[in-house]
């Protein structure tokens, strides 16, 4: 199984650990190379310091086909990016990407994207923790459809589900 | 027609202020206060605060109801974000992005933005029709980019000097349809023969720019 991961944050590196431990193929991309020192010193995956949202960049680390594309940069709009380029131009067979604005993490699950909402997460819980009711929606947005753009037609790429189950198949 | 411009940098704030002197209603939202305020002083309240990525921001401007949404920040990924928003959450009917790095551009695209403006790429294509490169200039792109309009500027050494034009056999799929020599155009006659200096237009699929090439530039390299 491969994995490409968007953002080497402390979200990032501890994923690229955990399925590289787990025996994932997992190439790690950050635009600073100081990101890549959370990686532990067993990291048996590949770092490489470049731009997750330049397609000839992701294409010649060879981020082609993966069965799972994260978008965990610290900015929502290079993460909307980032996936989409994962779906629409390199065949990821599932994205995630990391929307901490609620609105837009809903909007882009209603386009075929997975999202997660730290802000929900968070929320749902302290929410939880005190005992009170938890929302519909705690944070992980799963997309209704596959991915579409305007002209309607969906992308064949895209598996709607949620993606821990895709992890634990691993 | 209400236009919605997002992005307060120099190209935002010169098209808001033509936009209002040609008479159109304008709202221009820029996320950074500061820049905001020193624009406000000068093109008044159509200026918004704000940043538009943002759904509930772009709403309160009045995305629902705008006719065009120009998303014209530094950076691409929110420009495509901007766009995406518009057309999907709020049904614009035209979007418009600013693309900083011409690859972008097959995905914006294919993302449904619906027109795609790169100033790097027309910067480009200006240096290359001004200096003598041996290398065939993209004049344009039909369609969604299946086609091409090629130039080649014939110098000493092409294979192409001396022949008909007609004749030079072009890979299929391309078509050799006129020649400007001396800075006029020239339609292609029976016996057109091809001369130093003169410009072939050509049309074709992407795919047979290299044959195309040999055909008309040949191979070498130095000026």
């Amino acid at each position: 199984m491969k994995a490409v991961i968007v953002g080497c944050g402390r979200v990032g590196a501890g994923l690229a650990h955990e399925l590289d431990r787990a025996g994932w193929q997992v190439l790690i991309l950050d635009t600073a190379a100081a990101a890549f020192d959370r990686l532990p010193s067993t990291f048996g995956g590949t770092a490489i310091r470049g731009d997750g949202t330049d397609e000839d960049t992701l294409r010649r680390e060879g981020a082609e086909g993966a069965d799972l594309f994260l978008a965990l940069t610290e900015g929502d709009n290079r993460n909307v990016m980032a996936a989409q380029l994962g779906i629409e131009a390199l065949g990821a067979r599932q994205c995630v990407a990391k929307i901490n604005d609620p609105v837009r993490a809903e909007a882009y699950a209603h386009l075929g994207i997975t999202t997660l909402c730290r802000t929900n997460l968070m929320a749902t819980a302290v929410l939880g923790f005190l005992g009170q009711a938890i929302p519909d929606h705690p944070g992980i947005y799963s997309p209704e459809v596959p991915h579409t753009h305007v002209d309607g037609q969906p992308h064949a790429a895209v598996a709607p589900g949620d993606v821990s189950q895709t992890t634990r198949e691993a | 027609m209400f236009v919605l411009v997002v992005g307060g940098g120099k190209v935002g704030y010169y098209l808001t202020k033509e936009l209002i002197a040609s008479g159109h209603e304008v709202a221009l939202m820029e996320k950074d206060r500061r820049r905001a305020d020193q624009i406000k002083e000068e093109i008044g309240s159509v200026v918004i605060a704000q940043d538009g990525c943002e759904g509930k921001y772009l709403h309160e401007a009045g995305a629902n109801r705008a006719d065009i949404v120009a998303a014209v920040t530094g950076d691409d990924e929110d420009n495509l974000v901007i766009c995406q928003m518009a057309k999907h959450h709020f049904a614009v009917p035209r979007t418009i992005a600013r693309v900083n790095n011409p690859k972008n551009e097959r995905l914006f695209r294919h993302l449904g933005v619906d027109e795609i403006i790169s100033p790097t790429r027309m910067i480009l294509g200006s240096i290359e029709q001004d200096i003598p490169v041996h290398e065939l200039l993209h004049l344009a792109a039909l369609g969604v980019g299946e086609l091409e309009i090629i130039e080649a500027h014939l110098q000493a050494g092409s294979p192409a000097i001396g022949k008909i034009a007609l004749d030079i056999p072009v890979p299929a799929g391309c078509s050799v349809f006129g020649v400007i020599r001396n800075g006029q155009p020239t339609p292609l006659k029976g016996d057109t023969v091809l001369q130093e200096g003169d410009k072939v237009i050509a049309i074709g699929r992407p795919d047979c720019e290299e044959e195309l090439r040999g055909q008309l530039i040949g191979e070498h390299v130095e000026a």
